[in-house]
C-alpha cells in the first residue's frame, strides 16, 4: 500500500502515452522440451545504457517443463477505477503461469535487475480451487487478478470446460472460478475487457489434447480447434452472447479491445481460414440494439511455395499460410499490429476506422521458406510472433517462438530465441532498429513481452481520452 | 446557555465539516461523477451522477442515524447509550486500521448504479457512524434546553434532527465532491485524478477513532 497511486497508473491511455518510455523489458524464456528450467530475461531498452539491447538480469525458476507463454502484472491502470477506489497498489509483481505445469510464480521486479521469485503456487492448489489447469493470459481487474486457462480438471485437461478464476491481487491467494453462467463456451484462450461498460469478451484456441503434443492435423482439417468468440456480462458473469465466426475460421485467438473505455468495438485475430489458407482479423463491435457483432475486415493471403521447401505439414497445399498468431493495438487505437508467423512478416495496420483497415507498414523478417535476415545480418528463426507495443506507440518489439511443439512442427531443425524492435514512422510505416537485435541464451527461446511501467496488452484504462 | 450555543455551533459546524470531508475524499464517489460525465459525453450526466451519488450518501446516514434517534426514547439511558456509540465508532475505526483490505463488493457493482454504489460505499467505510456521535450531541443539547419532556415527545424532534443532520451533511458532501468534480472534468483534467488521490485510508480510520472518542467525553461531561 502507498500513499499516492503508482506513477504508472494512469487514468487515460492517451495519458500513458505521455508517461515517460520503458527502460526495461521482461521477456519469457522458454527452454523447449524442459531441459532446462524457464525464466524471465530482463531486458535494457533505454537507448542510453552502455548494455542497451542486452539481457541485464535473468530470473531462473527452480523446477523444469513450466512452459512459459504468456504472463502479466499484479496491477494495473484499472486501480484508478472510480468504483474500486483501490488506487495504492503497487504494480511490481509479475504473474507467470506455466501452461505445461499449471504452477504461478509470481515475481517481483520492484528493481528490474534484482527481479525475484516472491511466490509460487503449486499445481495443485490451481485444480483444487479452481476445477481449471493450463493456466494462460492475465489481467488486473476490478476484483483481482483475472486468469484465463487452457484446460479443465483431470490429466488432459479435459474433465470440464476451462474458463477464467480470479487471485487476490495483495496476497496472491486464488479465489475461484469466475463465472457463473458459461453458455456455450466450452474452450478458452485470450480475454479482455472494457470496465466502466462492464462487458468482456474472451476466445477460444483448443482443448489440451489438440497442442500439447503438436497441431493435430486432422482435427484442423475437421475445423475442430475453437472459431468462436463469447460476449460477458461482466460483473454478472455470464456469458450473454456467442458469435461463431465460422468453422473454417480456425483458432480465434487475441482479443484486442480499443484502449478507450467510449468506444465499443474491438479485434480479434484468426490463425488460419481452412478453405484458403488465409489469416484474418474480425472487428467486433456493439450494434445500434445492444447485440454484438462481428465482419472479417482484414485478409491475408498465403504465398505460394515449392512442396519441396516446405515442412511435411504444409506440404500437401503447397502454400504457406500467414498463420496470425498474434496481434497488438497502439493505446490510441489507430494502428493494429498483426503478427504473420507463419509468412515471416509483421504487418502494420491503420484502423483509425475499425471496419476498414488499411496496411500501412510491413517488415519481412524470418518465415517458412524463407527465412530473411535480420537487416544486420543476423537469423531471426521461426517468424515474428509475441508482439508489444510501447506506451507512446513509437516502438514495436517482438520475439519468434509460438509454442515449443508447434515450432518443430512448422519450421523443423530451426533452434534458438531472438527479439527485434521495429521504429513506427511519423505516418505509420515500421523499420527494423539495426541497434536493437536481442540473441537468447543457448537452449532458450524468446516469448511474450512485458514493458516496465505497463504496455499496449496490460492496461484497461476507466476513463475516456478527452 | 454561552456555552451552549457555543457547542451546538461547534457541532453543527462538524456535521458540516464531516461532510465536506466525505465529498473530498475520492472513495465516497467524485471520480464517478467524472467518469460518468465522460462517457456518456454529455455534461448533464455529471450533476445527474452527483445527485446519485448524494441520494444513496444519505439514505445510509439516515439508516445509521434513524436508529439511534428511535432510541431516544429510552431517555434515561441517555449517557449508556452516547457511550456505546462512541464506543462502537471507536471499534468501526480500530476495525478499518486493522483490516486493511478494500470491500471488493464494490466493484461488483454495475457503473450506472450510483445510489446503489454510493450507499454500500459509505456503509463500508462507516461514513454514517462517524455523524452518531455529532449527532447524539445535538440531541442531547435539546433535552438540556427542553427539561423534563416525556420520552414520546422527544422521538418526533430527534427523528426530525436526523433528517436535519443527514440532509445538511450530505448537502456539504455533495457541494465538496461536486466542485471538486467539476473543477476536473472541466478544467483541471484527468491527470489530476492520479496526481491528487491521497491514500486517506489510515486518516480515515483515526478520524472515526477520535469522534468516537470526543463522542464518548461528552457524554460523561453532560453535552
Amino acid at each position: 500500500m502507498t500513499l499516492r497511486p503508482d506513477p504508472t497508473f494512469h487514468a487515460t491511455a492517451a495519458l500513458a502515452m505521455q508517461a515517460p518510455v520503458e527502460n526495461h523489458g521482461f521477456t519469457v524464456m522458454l527452454s523447449p522440451g524442459g531441459d532446462l528450467p524457464d525464466g524471465i530475461a530482463v531486458v535494457d531498452l533505454n537507448p542510453k545504457s552502455k548494455t542497451y539491447g542486452q539481457i541485464v538480469h535473468q530470473v531462473i525458476m527452480p523446477n523444469k517443463g513450466d512452459e512459459f507463454h504468456h504472463f502479466g502484472w499484479n496491477a494495473c491502470s484499472s486501480s484508478l477505477s472510480p468504483l474500486s477506489g483501490h488506487a495504492f497498489l503497487e504494480r511490481r509483481y509479475l504473474i507467470v503461469p506455466g501452461i505445461r505445469s499449471s504452477r504461478i510464480y509470481i515475481i517481483d521486479v520492484k528493481d528490474p535487475l534484482q527481479a525475484k521469485i516472491h511466490k509460487i503456487i503449486e499445481p495443485e492448489e490451481v485444480f483444487a480451487k479452481t476445477g481449471y489447469s493450463r493456466p494462460h493470459t492475465i489481467h488486473c481487474g476490478p476484483e483481482g487478478i483475472y486468469v484465463s486457462t487452457l484446460g479443465g480438471g483431470g490429466a488432459d485437461g479435459t474433465d470440464g470446460p476451462p474458463g477464467i478464476f480470479i487471485m487476490d491481487c495483495e496476497t496472491f491467494e486464488i479465489i475461484g472460478q469466475y463465472e457463473m453462467d458459461r453458455g456455450k463456451q466450452d474452450k478458452h484462450y485470450d480475454f479482455w475487457w472494457n470496465l466502466p461498460q462492464d462487458y468482456m469478451v474472451s476466445s477460444e484456441w483448443a482443448l489440451p489434447p489438440q497442442f500439447e503434443n503438436g497441431i493435430v492435423p486432422e482435427d484442423l482439417l475437421s475445423n475442430k480447434y475453437g472459431h468462436s468468440i463469447h460476449f460477458w456480462d461482466l460483473r454478472k458473469r455470464k456469458n450473454i452472447q456467442t458469435i461463431d465466426l465460422g468453422a473454417n475460421h480456425q483458432m480465434a485467438l487475441e482479443i484486442r479491445p480499443a484502449h478507450d473505455p467510449k468506444k465499443s468495438y474491438g479485434f480479434c485475430g484468426v490463425v488460419v481460414d481452412t478453405t484458403n489458407l488465409q489469416g484474418a482479423i474480425f472487428t467486433w463491435w456493439r450494434g445500434e440494439d445492444g447485440t454484438w457483432q462481428a465482419k472479417k475486415t482484414i485478409t491475408i493471403d498465403p504465398r505460394p511455395e515449392d512442396p519441396a521447401n516446405l515442412p511435411p505439414l504444409l506440404q500437401g497445399f503447397g502454400a504457406v499460410p500467414p498463420l496470425v498468431t498474434d496481434i497488438d493495438l497502439s493505446l490510441d487505437d489507430k494502428y493494429l499490429y498483426v503478427a504473420c508467423w507463419g509468412m515471416g512478416e509483421m504487418h502494420q495496420y491503420d484502423v483509425s476506422d475499425p471496419m476498414n483497415p488499411v496496411l500501412t507498414g510491413k517488415v519481412e523478417l524470418g518465415g517458412i521458406a524463407r527465412g530473411a535476415k535480420h537487416p544486420i545480418g543476423k537469423d531471426f528463426v521461426f517468424g515474428p510472433q509475441m508482439v508489444e507495443i510501447s506506451r507512446d506507440g513509437k516502438r514495436v518489439y517482438w520475439t519468434n517462438s509460438l509454442y515449443s511443439t508447434w515450432d518443430e512442427q512448422f519450421y523443423p531443425g530451426q533452434e534458438g530465441g531472438q527479439m527485434v524492435m521495429a521504429n513506427v514512422g511519423e505516418n505509420g510505416g515500421l523499420t527494423l532498429d539495426k541497434d536493437f537485435y536481442v540473441d537468447f541464451p543457448k537452449g532458450y527461446r524468446a516469448h511474450q513481452i512485458r514493458l516496465e511501467g505497463g504496455d499496449c496488452s496490460t492496461d484497461s484504462f476507466c476513463y475516456p481520452n478527452v | 446557555m454561552e456555552l451552549d450555543t457555543s457547542t451546538m455551533t461547534a457541532l453543527w459546524g462538524a456535521v458540516i465539516v464531516s461532510g465536506l470531508y466525505h465529498g473530498i475524499n475520492p472513495g465516497m464517489g467524485w471520480p464517478l461523477a467524472v467518469s460518468a460525465g465522460l462517457m456518456e459525453g454529455r455534461h448533464v450526466a455529471l450533476p445527474k451522477a452527483l445527485g446519485a451519488l448524494a441520494a444513496g450518501h444519505l439514505l445510509a446516514m439516515l439508516a445509521i442515524l434513524l436508529p439511534f434517534s428511535v432510541m431516544s426514547v429510552l431517555v434515561g439511558w441517555q449517557m449508556e447509550i452516547r457511550i456505546g456509540a462512541g464506543a462502537l465508532v471507536v471499534a468501526m475505526g480500530l476495525y478499518l486500521l486493522i483490516n486493511r483490505r478494500h470491500p471488493k463488493v464494490l466493484a461488483r457493482i454495475h457503473p450506472t448504479r450510483l445510489v446503489l454504489w454510493s450507499f454500500l460505499a459509505a456503509m463500508a467505510h462507516g461514513a454514517g457512524l462517524m455523524l452518531v456521535p455529532i449527532y447524539l450531541g445535538i440531541c442531547g443539547l435539546d433535552v438540556g434546553q427542553g427539561g423534563h419532556e416525556a420520552a414520546r415527545q422527544l422521538m418526533g424532534p430527534n427523528i426530525a434532527s436526523a433528517f436535519i443532520v443527514a440532509l445538511a451533511h450530505t448537502a456539504a458532501m455533495t457541494v465538496a465532491g461536486g466542485l471538486i468534480a467539476v473543477a476536473v472534468y472541466f478544467w483541471l483534467g484527468l491527470r489530476f485524478l492520479s496526481r491528487t488521490w491521497f491514500n486517506l485510508d489510515v486518516v480515515w480510520a483515526l478520524s472515526l477513532v477520535l469522534v468516537g472518542l470526543f463522542g464518548i467525553y461528552f457524554a460523561y461531561n453532560g453535552h
